[in-house]
């Protein structure tokens, strides 16, 4: 089993507000990601897939077809945008690093057609990063 | 689907690598120059890694503003700016390697309440690290 991992970065905006909370709730929960005007972060998302080498091509897919699929499934949705009103797959979930990275997996799993996605890590700054897998060999 | 979280933080800290049950002369060989007497330091850097489920009202396995108060109080207060082998009492009786502060640190956050301690890694420099995860953890405590 060989791992291969490629890392893109983007840049999008958001903030933290549960409408099932008071004001007051959302400000003591969630401090200053809170602030309703937003903030953003240089999210850098590292894709790694795993799987065994084509005898033919030596390689466990092509960088090119996994370039493409993040650049329309993860570039196009979230680069430049608001996560709280632009991604609909993020409609009604508070656009944590933990939700997105977790919508990050279910865009990408079904789009790997050779090998397997094996995790997805999404840092939202160089001290806060968020890892998903499959979790005991369950598919999600 | 398993979803994790991890957090950096740092602290700097110095230690000695000496045992009062090996000879100076066995020291010097086994621990090279970190067995100085007078110690040297490093700018650790430590991640803290937690999973669990997401809390549905925050979308979140641990709210920061909860993690961080927790290791500040529990690892960064008591390690930042200290010679490990005088004022952190456990390396009084064992090694300060940083296999033993990763060891320590896990057994001070592992009761976080509030999401499970997954895995420690300790960066002593850039180019050494050191891993520890809840199971390996478990099992010490089964052979203890």
């Amino acid at each position: 089993m060989i791992r291969i991992t490629r890392k893109i970065e983007f840049s999008a905006a958001h903030f933290y507000h549960n409408p099932n909370l008071s004001a007051e709730e959302n400000r003591r929960i969630f401090g200053k990601c809170n602030n309703p005007h937003g903030h953003g972060h240089n999210y850098v998302l590292e894709v790694t897939i795993a799987g065994q080498p084509d005898p033919t091509t030596g390689m466990v897919l092509d960088l090119k077809e996994l370039k493409d699929i993040l650049q329309t499934e993860v570039m196009e949705r979230m680069d430049h945008r608001h996560l709280n009103y632009e991604v609909p797959e993020l409609a009604g979930q508070i656009p944590t690093c933990e939700n997105i990275a977790a919508v990050i997996w279910k865009l990408l799993e079904p789009k790997i057609k050779s090998g397997k996605l094996d995790r997805v890590r999404l840092y939202e700054s160089p001290e806060l990063f968020v890892d998903v897998n499959a979790g005991n060999g369950a598919r999600a | 689907m398993k979803i994790s979280l991890t957090r950096r933080y740092r602290f700097a800290a110095s230690h000695r690598l000496h045992t009062a049950k090996l000879s100076e002369s066995e020291n010097r060989r086994v621990y090279g120059k970190c067995s100085n007497p007078y110690g040297h330091g490093h700018n650790y850097v430590i991640e803290v890694t937690v999973t669990g489920p997401l809390d549905p009202e925050t979308g979140m396995i641990a709210n920061l503003g909860e993690l961080d108060p927790f290791v500040q109080r529990e690892v960064i207060e008591p390690f930042d700016q200290k010679f490990l082998n005088e004022e952190v009492p456990e390396f009084r009786e064992q090694v300060a390697t940083t296999e033993n502060v990763c060891r320590e640190l896990f057994r001070r956050l592992k009761s976080f309440p509030l999401a499970k301690l997954e895995r420690i890694r300790v960066e002593e420099t850039s180019k050494n690290s050191f891993e520890m995860e809840a199971d390996v953890d478990t099992l010490d405590e089964v052979r203890a």
